[in-house]
């Protein structure tokens, strides 16, 4: 290890300590923010907050670019390079549930705190944290909070940003409020798909045989849970929503699948697509109902290795911090950036409960190590610690 | 009375969003060389306590330096109300320990009134404890009036009721304690206050200056004891209210009103009888004020009801011919 290392890492510390000192600003951002609902397509309100918070700092080219993204510098010493530090702004709660925080003397509690209010509480702190501790960057910082990132979003939001980016991007960071210790820094390879039972005008009910689209769809479901699925490299087919019916006794013309591959083998996800299709179409043959697939979201493979030195570093700051990484792929804003050669991981900053719950939860103390990491990792980027 | 009315609300009315700029308040506080000063009367509200500690003492004492003194006023909490206030950051008392010589009663004005001796502020901003959607309009919409109006003593706070309404006109009313009890009594006796639009709202800010020289009822009086006291001291130019949106609370059950409104209703005879009006009581007035909104705009709704009285049927000639009931 460098010296530079050695002295950003023996800042740890003290900066965990000192970080105490914005604790209300940073939690009456999160709790603000958290309160402001924001289903995706709809941060508008969030992202305002942001560049407000940004104008009242002082901070340079705030602006909103056209797909709704918030953006603000903190312009480096030098300003040769740039550090992109990330967080999304949308959540999968509608606007009719309940936003309101509370908060106990250890916790905070609400939908979306951890995922992803913490985290872009700690984008729309940094100014004021950076100047507290009295760190300057030779780089320049570009704090993004970024719209349409999950679900059907698809990561609208950080590719428009990457696509007409003006500047080249040395690395990035992207900021997830739970759980610290993440550390991501590969994209797995994914498929969000969606499947739609509709039975046609005129089916006929009474015909031997005859069934419903929760039946149909069900079936669907069957055949694709048979399929043989590797172990290595992990790979999950995941059915995250089912819907179809409205009462007991009245057969459902329609039914409806959302379901999402991961897999860490490249091309795996596009393998397990066209099987998928396959007993679709074959499921569609045999019963005379209409099913139709749709992608989603698509995302590749990819990534730093376990021993590029952005990885190395952070797995060094999480140790200083006594915090067992946690290593998991992400199918958030890193795919963008890795697809796009950028060097970049993800992080949390806290522990939490009931992620995409409603009585989501973070704990506040270890907030501030979560944060001191980000700062570690900052100064090694900046440094130029974590080039190849 | 109606024109006076009119004027009043035209410029002693005010919506959160007229002060914004917080930098601006706080420029023009250091200005006048006023101290302010936040009291929040707690007992158990653990549930709250923390959120509206953290989101003022960040928006208003670190970001922008508007309160000078942050404190919590308890009760007698049972829950962790005061744990919780205390790990954020705000001075806590428990209203027993303020001017012991002088005993300990229990209730909200207590907390109040204790506040005047232990804060030190010019000017004394309250605020509930049982906001669930606290913001710093909370504080900065009932303070800048004094702050920018050497003549607003007091300042209330009223807010948006959801209510169904078509086009942009939407009525505009208090809890239910004040449309049943509070409003029908003020047209009755003191037409010129159903002006203020939530006379029972917790959030308020008042002048040291007018604080030291009225009484507080302990109970659920304190607020129209206020609001009568300095009617009849300072005028109705003392007032000034603020419009605060949306406040998300605790629904109260009809028991617990009817508890409230008896103690009101106290505290209104007590008052009518100190101000000798039990004997001499005025003209009774038959206008009923209500109010509506269009936009920020407020203005009364007037509407004559006068109780016509028949007498008993017996009196009436027909019918005791009809029934044969002889003189």
């Amino acid at each position: 290890m460098s010296s530079k290392f050695n002295s950003i890492l023996d800042t740890v510390h003290p900066h965990r300590e000192r970080l105490h000192s914005v604790r209300e600003l940073l939690l009456a951002n999160a709790m603000m923010i958290g309160e402001i609902p924001a289903p995706t397509g709809h941060e508008a309100d969030r992202i305002t907050f942001l560049t407000n918070r940004y104008t009242e700092d002082g901070l340079q080219n705030i602006s909103i670019d056209e797909a709704g993204n918030g953006m603000a510098v903190i312009p480096g010493k030098k300003g040769d390079n740039n550090i992109l530090v990330c967080a999304h702004a949308d959540t999968v709660f509608s606007p009719s549930v309940d936003h309101a925080m509370s908060v106990t003397a250890k916790a905070i509690m609400g939908p979306g705190i951890g995922d992803n209010s913490l985290g872009l509480a700690t984008i729309v702190t940094l100014p004021e944290i950076l100047k507290r501790l009295e760190i300057g960057f030779d780089d320049n910082l570009i704090l993004l909070g970024c719209t349409r990132s999950l679900g059907r979003g698809d990561l609208g939001g950080i590719r428009f940003f990457l696509e007409n980016a003006k500047h080249p991007i040395r690395a990035g960071v992207s900021v997830e409020g739970i759980q610290l210790g993440r550390l991501s820094y590969s994209a797995i390879g994914m498929l969000r798909g969606e499947i739609s039972v509709h039975m046609p005008y005129g089916y006929d009910w009474a015909k031997f045989g005859a069934t419903d689209s929760v039946a149909i769809l069900t079936k669907v479901v069957q055949r694709i849970m048979e399929i043989p699925i590797p172990m290595q490299p992990p790979t999950q087919i995941i059915f995250g929503s089912i819907s179809g019916g409205t009462s007991f006794g009245t057969r459902p013309t329609s039914a409806n699948l959302r379901f999402e591959i991961r897999s860490e083998k490249a091309g795996m996800a596009a393998v397990l697509k066209e099987k998928i299709i396959d007993i679709i179409e074959e499921t569609e043959n045999t019963s005379n109902a209409d099913i139709q697939f749709s992608s989603v979201a698509e995302r590749q493979t990819g990534g730093l290795d376990y021993g590029h030195p952005m990885v190395k570093t952070m797995r060094k700051i999480l140790e200083t911090l006594e915090v067992k990484p946690r290593i998991e792929p992400s199918v958030g804003e890193l795919s963008e950036l890795i697809e796009r050669g950028i060097p970049s991981v993800t992080l949390g900053l806290t522990r939490g409960e009931n992620k995409n719950e409603f009585n989501e939860s973070i704990d506040i103390q270890p907030i501030f190590g979560g944060i001191a990491q980000l700062i570690a990792l900052l100064q090694s980027i900046d440094g130029g610690l974590c080039d190849e | 009375m109606s024109d006076k009315i009119e004027k009043w609300l035209e410029t002693n009315t005010f919506h959160h969003g007229e002060f914004w700029d917080v930098l601006n308040l706080v420029r023009e506080k250091e200005k006048k060389g006023l101290k302010i000063s936040l009291c929040i009367p707690t007992l158990n509200e653990e549930k709250t306590i923390g959120k509206e500690i953290v989101i003022l003492k960040s928006e208003l004492v670190e970001r922008y330096p508007l309160i000078d003194e942050f404190a919590v006023i308890d009760s007698g909490s049972e829950d962790k109300t005061l744990e919780v206030a205390a790990s954020f950051g705000a001075d806590t008392y428990l209203a027993a320990d303020i001017l012991p010589e002088v005993g300990d009663k229990r209730g909200k004005g207590e907390n109040l009134w204790k506040a005047i001796y232990q804060l030190e502020g010019d000017i004394i901003i309250y605020v509930d404890a049982d906001i669930k959607n606290i913001h710093p309009r909370f504080v900065t919409g009932i303070v800048a009036p004094l702050i920018n109006n050497d003549t607003i003593k007091y300042c209330k706070a009223f807010y948006d009721r959801p209510m169904a309404y078509s086009s942009g006109i939407r009525s505009s009313g208090g809890g239910r304690v004040t449309e049943i009890l509070i409003r029908p009594l003020f047209s009755l006796f003191f037409p010129e206050l159903t002006s203020l639009i939530q006379p029972l709202s917790g959030e308020f800010a008042v002048r040291r200056e007018v604080l030291e020289r009225i009484p507080f009822p302990i109970g659920y009086g304190v607020e129209t004891a206020h609001i009568l006291d300095v009617y009849r001291e300072w005028g109705l130019e003392a007032f000034g209210q603020c419009d605060l949106d949306q406040r998300i609370h605790r629904n109260q059950s009809t028991n617990a009103l009817g508890k409230m409104s008896f103690g009101i209703l106290q505290t209104f005879i007590n008052r009518l009888k100190s101000y000798g009006m039990v004997d001499k009581l005025p003209e009774l007035a038959t206008i009923y004020r209500q109010f509506q909104a269009e936009g920020n705009r407020y203005e009364q709704l007037t509407r004559e009801i006068v109780e016509y009285e028949r007498p008993p049927m017996i009196t009436i000639p027909a019918y005791r011919e009809k029934y044969g009931i002889e003189d």
